[in-house]
Order: structure tokens, then C-alpha cells, then sequence
């Protein structure tokens, strides 16, 4: 099952990434690579076999409902490439609509 | 003897005996910082003035006769994966130029809280994907032992860092093999603990359920002390393991009698240089002398293992890089039309190519109608190799089998066929598909003197065991004393 | 045109009741100045992991519980992976496939004519809330506020295929399950702020079809009236799309309370494609069975039980016993105010009559009124023994209400104690000495008139005369003549 370019494109997409032609190129290619990789998985019956998300058994953590101090405003904003200090939040283009 | 020389332990030793200052420690690291690593290319960020106040803080304690701790004014190199509180923490990617986090990994509240003096933060490949450092975003760190050749990766620069005596001792993250493939590049040690041993938290994620933090040293015993220190619950990670922690140096008995160890075929099969096949079967010979019982074995699922983690990584992956997106952090475009066209351009911008096809990979695996087939299809084959060790449990009590199937290879040489550059962590890859510690040491030195790597993997929490052979092998071998001559050039 | 039939299912959400957000520390509240109510976790920052809020667990739990659900004892927790601003990891946290918290369960509505319905729910799971947006006037561009991100967030959907037939059946389900939640504690209802969001998917069909009709999605509707109006409209908008020839189609649609109308909202994304997979950085819930039984045990009397009790225990007609439970703590006040009282119905009479109402104008719930429950009961007390007439209570409660006194204080301070019989008996001489044409009507048979002289003597005796006194001391002199 090769990957066309359309397709890498739509995954792309997907993935938020506005590649480039080349990119495209490069990527579908390289994709396919690995589709032919993995398409040795496909050889094994797996049926039965349940799947393991977690390698080691461990009992799910669960927090106690206690509040604690949040970090500062200005700590939070300080890595923001563009802030409004004014209002006090990260700035993206206008959503409209919502 | 110049203080960079000293392993961790001897320097510990020696400025809680008052021998030395901490001060003197870390200025000694810095000046060799200063020297090579214009060559070596290890750090992202000295933190020269951070360490500095940390050794004098030290020895301020102990001039007032206070208690420290057990890594008290010892230096360390921290991969730049691990946040920071006020030092600036890239992934070695343009997306995270200019990130500085506003708290700290629990590994590094854990070395503060034990004395330890960090010198910096080290490159590694791009959010630690690839195995040479040349996906770095930034940089490409080279080979202390042979400046034209790559020192491994994605803890490349921990690992340059300690091999050219920058730094004692380093924080690397293993994922596929990112500590103990540079670690064999480097004839380091290196340690991929258990997975949930170590808290992750503050660890830049790449694949969450693969990734752990370990040491990267020059001796069995400074990684056994550094284990020591990083490794224990924590309640802010819900993967770590409720679990005490050993004092791992006290397993270093140099008894390994009876230890059963076995010899897993497939990691011998084609595709392993000679001269690393060799390597290892004298090593097998050193444990057996030493009065190791060593035996075949057989995994057989092992190959599968690769083609399942090139799924199960990059999913997890392309959705853990999802957050990059030039809103709160890090790198954003200039000209964005749009919140999609700001995701899109900043993004694109920000991430290097390696990058770029583990998100494409891991979105196309985990798009609707391709779930079963790849990513459950991955995990079931997780299961399958986890059943292959188990097995292996019952008649051993670890497994020995090369680290890589190389040494070190030339910077630039696999740069364009990534499947070849993958297929170096085709040894290391199995032990996070099943979540068991793993360890890679020095066993030679190929003809043009570069090391080679021994893994040694166990059962889950059987860390001690893997560093009480390895201290064995160790003390009957003299591969760690060797030291790279970069120096004299 | 033939005949159309709608269909709704519904998706809830609700913001729960906890001190501290879902995975993180953060303080979980409404409003405040943006960005002051985070940290690494719920800002999504390189390195932060989450972990579970125990707190919010057990609310999902018992609300599951509550609502009759299988509790599924290993329940997974997946990331649903979509780009958006107000998201901060890229992904949300949340539940998807076959083993969310609380699995097919039901509750029932009562519908105006007395008659219930089951209406079945498929899925009761936990996941986080998002971020906010925030539009600056002028500025030409949004900030977000990241506050409510990592918000517990617990959503309820309904069964497919579709039980709520009607718009009001649809409201009546978002009512009755708000109540169920405000009844567990897990959520204070408030469709205004958002911390409840109904979320109606209708549908119509010409009767007698048998596959459903294409859905749309209703959002932003903030009230229960909307919630009706929006459904009414949309399934009215729909059955003309199709009547002119058009078809339906699947999309988000807002709804503007103000004009009355739903409006296609742009298409988020470019594909909705949410890629699904086991959250690696949480480990699945384990429930043990001991546990959920105690819980179970744990449960308070739910809305629909309280009412049916209500009805038996006190001889409530279901329109009042509907309305004491709408809120526990109306329920409990009722209780508390029917204790020791013979005439529990003229308890709740009063409490959904005049207490009602002067709770209202201070913008007070009745629970809340200045009159606590056993100053009621004695106001009842008194006139049910007979010291006060019920039009004189009307004055006393007020007073009551306005003062915080007790009801016979007031009777006393306003003079206000009930005219003995031989003052009753006067005035009802004087009525009907001066009433000779109304009297010789009702000698004639015509017993209605009767009133017109009862009504003289209350007024008279500014309604301090009781009304048995009243029609007792009437009859006499009429007899009399």
C-alpha cells in the first residue's frame, strides 16, 4: 500500500505541517520506506495477543483534590513570542465565528 | 592529576574530605569546557555562572561544617531535554530556541537537592530523534576519540561531554537507545533504568511510554551513584513506579558467581561488525572466567521489534509535539494568516527533517482506519516481545549481546539513508519495547581505536544485577581507564 | 408535506465541582483575570505530565451511578489529538470507545401530563476542558486565557437510537439531569457561565420512515428555554430544507438567542480527524467492585425518588412535590418546615406560594429566605390552631420575610390576634342587618350569595375573623330572622 503524494499531503495537514514540494517529495518517499517495513508486522497473527501500553505494571496514581499556588502571570507569559500584558494573554490571529 | 581526570565518586570524596573545593571542581570542568568543546561541540549552554554559585554554595556548607549531600559540588552535564528553572531548554530544535521553563525536571530538583553542580545543557538530536546527533537543530557534536566521527545518539553530547572530560558524569534520556548507543560510541557507561524508575517529569517527552532518564559515566560505580540519586517515585509522573530505591553502589560486590547470563542468537546475526561480534564474545569469556554460567538463548521476536517502535514512536511522538505550535512558547512565524496558518508555517519552520517525518509517520499511523494496522498492531507486537524476555527470565538472569552493530561511524555517512542510521539502534530498541533496564559499557576498542559497546538487559528492576556484572567485568578489564587524547591535538 | 417526527440526542457537559483542576493543582474556579490560574501541567509546557484528580473521579463515578450505569472496572483514558488555540497540548485528554467511566444507563423525565420516560444514556466519561478564547475589540487579533483549561469536565451522551422525541422532552431531560447533578454535588448547574453546556443533536423524519434523518449539532445554548427554542427552530429549519427539496447537512450550528436562530458555523478545522490513542502518560483506573458499592450505598435520595416520597409522605399533589425538588436544599427546607405540622400540603402552599415570591424579588432561592424552616412550621402552626387566618398569614410572612421576627411576634407587635366570636358576631349582625336583599336571596335557596356576606365580614374584621367563626356565626343569624 504506497502512499501517494496527495495523500502525504492530507497528512500533513493533519500534522500541521505546510511542507514545501520537495518536502513532499522527500517525505512521500521516504513514508514508503516505511510502510514496507512495517508491512512485515503484518506476517505475524496477532489475534489473541492483547496489547501493552505500558510495559511495566503499575497501579493508576490518583491525586488528592488539594489546590495548590499556580505560577505567577508574568512566569507564564514570559515565553509567550507575542503577549497583550494589558489582557494578559497569548495572542493568536482573530477566531471568528466562535 | 588533573581534577577533570577524577571519576564522580573520587571527586565527591575528595570535597567532602576537604581536599579540594567544589569551587576548584567546577572551575577545572569549566576550563576544560573552555578548551574542547570547540572541537567537541557538546553543550548547547554552559551555565558557567549558575555552577559557580552552586560550588560556593557548597563549599560554604561545608566550611560551616553543615551536612551534604552525596553528589555535593560534583559537576554535571544535563541533556538539553530536561527543563530547567531559568536556563533556556531547546531540544536542540529551532522551535524551542528561546524556551526557558519556569521549573526544574525532578531529576534536576534531585541532583540540586544532592549537591551535584550543573555545567550545562548537552546537544542531542532534535527532541532526541536519531542516533548521531546530526539531526541536532543546531549543531552536530563530534567524537572525542575520533573528531571526524559522530558520537552517537540522541544523548550525543552527554555522552561527548563525559568522553572528553567536560564533564564526570551526565543525564541522558533513552528512548531506542539514545544513552547506551552513545555510550558505546564513547566507551562510556550507560544506563537505561527500568521504565518508570525514574520520574519523566520535567523530561521533554519523545514517546512517553518508551522514554527514561539514566546516566551516562565513565565507571559502573559513578552511574550506580547517579542512579542512586535520580531514581524513585513520584508522584507527579503516574508512570513511575512506587518502589524504593536501592543504593546501587552497594551492589557492586565484584561477585558474580553463579549469575546465569544468556546469549540471545539474533543479536549476533548478520549486519554486526566483526569486530564488535568479537568484542563481545571475549566479554562473554571475562564474565564466564569470572564464574558467570552463560548459555544461548533465543528471542526470536526480536526483529519485529524495530518496525513496531518505528510505529509506536513516532505516534506518540507526533502527538507529544502536537503542543509546538507558536502560541506559548518557542519559535513562531512572522507572517501567519490565520491560527491554521500559524500552526502550519510555525511548525514547518521549527522542526528539521527527521522531526518532520516521525510526526508525518505517527499522524498516518494513528489516522482512522490504520489504527488496528499499525499502532494496535505495535502494541500487540510489544506484548510479544515482552513474552520473548519473560521466557528468557526463567532460565537467566540477564542477557548479553552488543550494544550497537558498529562503532562509531563517519560524520556525514548515514545522513542520507535513514533507514541504515535506524537500523544502529536495531540492539537497543527491544529493552524499551519491554520496558526492562538496560546497560552498555566498554568492552574494546576497534583497530583504529574506537570502543565498542556490551549490553547487558535483565528483568524489570533488576538494575542491580546488570551493574554488579558490569562492575565485574570492569574491574577485570582496563577499557574504562583509557582516555581519548584530544588534548594533544 | 407529509408529517415530521424529530429525534434528539444529547451530549451534556459539566464543569465538575472540585477544589483543584483535573491533572494539575491549579485552583478549578469560574472567572478571574486570565493566565492567573496556571502551571506547567495545564499550560501544556514541554516536560509537564498529568495526574488524575481523585476528587473528579468519584464525581464521574457517582454520577454514573446515579444514572443507573454499568461502572466499567478498567476504564482508559485516550487523547483525542486536534490543533486549536485554546488547546494547549495539541491533544485533550479524554475517553473514547467502549470503556468510559459509567456505560448505558438511563434516566427518567416526567412530562407535564404525568407521564414519565426512560431516556437512555450511552456514556457518562471524564476528559478535561479547553482554554478560552478571548476577543479584543479592535486589536485585530485574540488572546487566549488558559484558566479553565484542564478543568474537570464530565460528559453525559445520550443513547442511539435517540429516546427524546420532542424539543421539550429535550429540555426536560437537560432539567432533570441538571438536578441529578446539582442533587450529587458534582456540578452547580450554571448554564449561564457554561459550567453545564447542552449540547442537542436533532434530526427529522417524515413518519413512518424508518432511518433517521441527517443531524446537526446546536451550541451555545445557555438556558434551558434556549435549549427548547433551539431545537423547536432547527427542527423547523430542517423540515423545510428537506420540504424544498434540499438535504440536511451534518455540521456544527450556533444558536443566537437573541434574533431566535441557529446559524452554520464555519467548519473548524479542514477534516476532523482526532486520531485516538491510549493517553501513555496515565495508567488505566482499576475500580474495585467494594468500592463502587460503597459509593453506591453513599448516593443521596435523587430528585425523582425524593418527589415520589414526597407524594406519599406528605400527601403532596406531583406539581408542588415537582417543584420542592428541583433543588435539594428546597427539598430539605420543605422537610425540616413539615416536621410537627398536620397540614404539610399548606407548608409547601406557602413555600411555592408567598415565600416563593418574596424570595424571587430579593433574588434569593427559598432555601435562602430570612425564614428559617421552623419559624414557617410555627406560622403554620398558628394557623392551623386556629390563632391566625390564613389572610392575615399573608401579611405575617412578609413582615417575617422583611424582619426576620417570628410569627408571633409580628401578630403581636401588629395587633394582629384573631378577632374572638363575639366581636366576629357583632360585625356579622351589622352585615347582615344592612345586607336584607343579598340575605332574602340566599333564604330563597341561592346559597352562592353566601359569600358576598362572608367577604363583607373579613373585611370588615380586616381578615382577623376566622372563617369557620365566620360562616358558623352567618348561618346563625340568618336563622335568626
Amino acid at each position: 500500500m504506497a502512499l501517494t503524494r496527495e495523500e502525504v499531503r492530507g497528512v500533513a495537514t493533519l500534522a500541521r505541517l505546510d511542507l514545501k514540494d520537495n518536502e513532499t517529495d522527500r517525505l512521500t518517499h521516504h513514508l514508503n520506506d516505511l510502510l514496507a517495513q512495517f508491512a512485515r508486522l503484518q506476517e505475524l497473527n496477532t489475534e489473541d495477543v492483547p496489547p501493552t501500553a505500558h510495559a511495566v505494571p503499575v497501579a493508576a496514581a490518583l491525586r488528592e483534590d488539594v489546590a495548590r499556588p499556580s505560577l505567577p502571570r508574568e512566569a507564564v507569559m514570559a515565553n509567550g513570542p507575542q503577549v497583550d500584558r494589558e489582557l494578559g494573554g497569548f495572542i493568536v490571529p482573530q477566531v471568528i465565528g466562535e | 592529576m588533573e581534577l577533570y581526570t577524577l571519576s564522580a565518586r573520587e571527586l565527591a570524596d575528595k570535597i567532602q574530605a576537604r581536599e579540594v573545593s567544589a569551587r576548584e571542581v567546577t572551575d577545572a570542568f569549566l576550563a576544560c569546557i573552555e578548551r574542547v568543546d570547540s572541537d567537541v561541540r557538546a553543550f548547547v549552554t554552559v551555565t558557567a555562572q549558575q555552577a559557580r554559585a552552586a560550588a560556593d554554595a557548597v563549599d560554604a556548607r561545608l566550611a560551616a561544617k553543615e551536612e551534604v549531600s552525596s553528589l555535593a559540588g560534583v559537576p554535571i552535564a544535563l541533556k538539553d531535554n530536561l527543563c530547567t528553572t531559568g536556563v533556556e531548554t531547546t531540544c536542540s530544535s529551532k522551535i524551542l530556541r528561546g524556551f526557558v521553563p519556569p521549573y526544574n525536571a525532578t531529576v534536576v530538583e534531585k541532583l540540586s537537592a544532592a549537591g551535584a553542580v550543573s555545567l550545562g545543557k548537552a546537544t542531542m538530536d532534535e527532541f532526541a530523534m536519531g542516533s548521531s546527533t546530526e539531526n541536532s537543530g543546531l549543531f552536530t557534536t563530534r567524537n572525542p576519540w575520533d573528531l571526524t566521527k559522530v558520537p552517537g545518539g540522541s544523548s550525543g553530547g552527554s555522552a561527548a561531554a563525559v568522553a572528553a572530560g567536560e564533564a564526570p558524569f551526565a543525564l541522558g534520556s533513552d528512548t531506542g537507545g539514545s544513552i547506551r548507543q552513545p555510550a558505546a560510541f564513547c566507551g562510556l557507561v550507560g544506563v537505561k533504568p527500568t521504565y518508570g524508575r525514574v520520574s519523566r517529569y520535567g523530561l521533554v517527552a519523545f514517546a512517553s511510554s518508551l522514554d527514561q532518564i539514566g546516566p551516562l559515566a565513565r565507571t559502573v560505580e559513578d552511574a550506580a551513584l547517579l542512579l542512586s540519586v535520580i531514581a524513585g517515585h513520584d508522584p507527579g509522573d503516574s508512570t513511575s513506579v512506587p518502589r524504593s530505591v536501592p543504593d546501587y553502589r552497594a551492589a557492586l560486590t565484584g561477585d558474580i558467581k553463579g549469575l546465569r547470563v544468556g546469549i540471545p542468537k539474533e543479536y549476533f546475526a548478520e549486519g554486526i561488525a566483526t569486530d564488535v561480534r568479537e568484542a563481545v564474545t571475549r566479554a562473554i569469556s571475562v564474565l564466564e572466567g569470572l564464574g558467570a554460567s552463560v548459555g544461548e538463548t533465543s528471542l526470536p521476536y526480536t526483529e519485529y521489534a524495530l518496525p513496531a517502535y518505528y510505529i509506536v514512536a513516532p505516534a506518540e511522538a507526533s502527538s507529544n509535539l502536537a503542543r509546538y505550535d507558536g502560541v506559548r512558547y518557542g519559535h513562531r512565524t512572522r507572517n501567519a494568516q490565520g491560527h491554521i496558518d500559524l500552526f502550519e508555517k510555525t511548525r514547518d519552520e521549527g522542526f528539521g527533517d527527521e522531526v518532520k517525518q516521525r510526526i508525518m509517520i505517527g499522524t498516518y499511523a494513528l489516522s482512522a482506519g490504520y489504527y488496528d494496522a499499525f499502532y494496535l498492531k505495535a502494541q500487540q507486537v510489544r506484548t510479544l516481545i515482552k513474552q520473548d524476555f519473560d521466557r528468557c527470565w526463567e532460565n537467566f538472569d540477564a542477557l548479553i549481546t552488543p550494544t550497537a552493530p558498529s562503532a562509531a561511524f563517519g560524520i556525514g555517512e548515514k545522513t542520507d539513508d535513514p533507514l541504515a542510521m535506524k537500523l544502529s539502534d536495531i540492539c537497543t530498541i527491544p529493552a524499551n519495547m519491554a520496558g526492562i533496564p538496560a546497560l552498555s559499557q566498554c568492552c574494546g576498542f576497534t583497530e583504529s581505536g574506537l570502543p565498542i559497546g556490551v549490553q547487558l538487559m535483565g528483568p524489570p528492576f533488576s538494575e542491580e544485577t546488570l551493574l554488579r556484572l558490569a562492575h565485574a567485568y570492569e574491574q577485570a578489564t582496563d577499557w574504562h581507564t583509557r582516555r581519548p587524547s584530544l588534548d594533544k591535538k | 408535506m407529509p408529517l415530521y417526527e424529530t429525534h434528539v440526542g444529547m451530549e451534556c457537559h459539566a464543569e465538575l465541582l472540585t477544589e483543584s483542576k483535573m491533572f494539575c493543582g491549579c485552583r478549578n474556579e469560574f472567572g478571574g483575570e486570565p493566565n492567573t490560574r496556571t502551571c506547567p501541567v495545564c499550560l501544556g509546557l514541554p516536560g509537564s505530565l498529568p495526574v488524575f484528580n481523585k476528587k473528579a473521579i468519584e464525581h464521574v463515578v457517582r454520577t454514573a451511578l446515579a444514572l443507573n450505569c454499568t461502572i466499567s472496572l478498567h476504564s482508559v483514558f485516550h487523547r483525542k489529538n486536534y490543533f486549536y488555540p485554546d488547546l494547549p497540548k495539541g491533544y485533550q485528554i479524554s475517553q473514547y470507545g467502549n470503556t468510559p467511566i459509567g456505560v448505558n444507563g438511563w434516566l427518567e423525565i416526567e412530562k407535564p401530563d404525568g407521564t414519565t420516560k426512560k431516556i437512555h444514556i450511552t456514556r457518562v466519561h471524564l476528559e478535561e476542558d479547553t482554554g478560552k478564547l478571548i476577543h479584543s475589540d479592535g486589536a485585530g487579533y485574540s488572546v487566549v486565557d488558559y484558566n479553565r483549561s484542564s478543568v474537570p469536565l464530565m460528559e453525559i451522551v445520550t443513547a442511539f437510537p435517540p429516546d427524546i422525541e420532542s424539543a421539550e422532552e429535550a429540555r426536560l431531560y437537560a432539567e432533570t439531569l441538571r438536578s441529578i447533578l446539582i442533587y450529587l454535588g458534582v456540578s452547580d448547574g450554571k448554564m449561564e457561565q457554561g459550567s453545564l453546556r447542552a449540547e442537542p443533536n436533532p434530526s427529522v423524519r417524515p413518519v413512518g420512515s424508518d432511518t433517521f434523518g441527517t443531524k446537526t449539532e446546536l451550541k451555545n445554548l445557555n438556558s434551558f428555554r434556549s435549549v427548547q427554542r433551539g431545537i423547536e427552530y432547527e427542527a423547523q429549519r430542517q423540515i423545510e430544507v428537506i420540504e424544498s427539496g434540499g438535504r440536511v447537512t451534518q455540521e456544527t450550528r450556533g444558536w443566537d438567542d437573541e434574533k431566535g436562530i441557529s446559524f452554520s458555523q464555519r467548519s473548524k478545522e479542514v477534516e476532523q480527524e482526532y486520531r485516538y490513542f491510549p493517553e501513555p502518560d496515565l495508567i488505566p483506573l482499576e475500580f474495585d467492585p467494594e468500592w463502587l458499592e460503597s459509593l453506591r450505598a453513599e448516593l443521596p435520595e435523587l430528585p425523582n425518588a425524593k418527589k415520589r416520597r414526597l407524594m406519599e409522605q406528605y400527601g403532596l399533589p406531583a406539581t408542588d412535590a415537582a417543584q420542592l425538588v428541583l433543588e435539594r436544599e428546597t427539598a430539605d427546607y420543605f422537610e425540616q418546615a413539615a416536621r410537627g405540622v398536620k397540614d404539610t400540603k399548606a407548608v409547601a402552599n406557602w413555600m411555592l406560594g408567598d415565600l416563593a415570591r418574596l424570595a424571587n424579588a430579593s433574588g434569593l432561592a427559598i432555601h435562602a429566605a430570612p425564614i428559617p424552616p421552623a419559624a414557617l412550621a410555627e406560622m403554620v402552626g398558628l394557623i392551623e390552631s386556629g390563632a391566625m387566618t390564613g389572610k392575615i398569614a399573608k401579611t405575617v410572612i412578609e413582615e417575617m420575610f422583611a424582619t426576620g421576627k417570628s410569627a408571633p411576634q409580628v401578630v403581636q407587635e401588629k395587633g394582629l390576634t384573631v378577632s374572638g366570636a363575639d366581636e366576629v358576631a357583632g360585625i356579622v349582625a351589622k352585615v347582615v342587618a344592612a345586607n336584607p336583599d343579598v340575605v332574602a336571596k340566599i333564604k330563597a335557596g341561592n346559597d352562592k350569595s353566601i359569600g358576598f356576606l362572608v367577604g363583607q365580614v373579613m373585611k370588615e374584621s380586616k381578615g382577623r375573623a376566622k372563617p369557620d367563626d365566620v360562616n358558623r356565626l352567618l348561618r346563625e343569624e340568618m336563622d335568626k330572622l
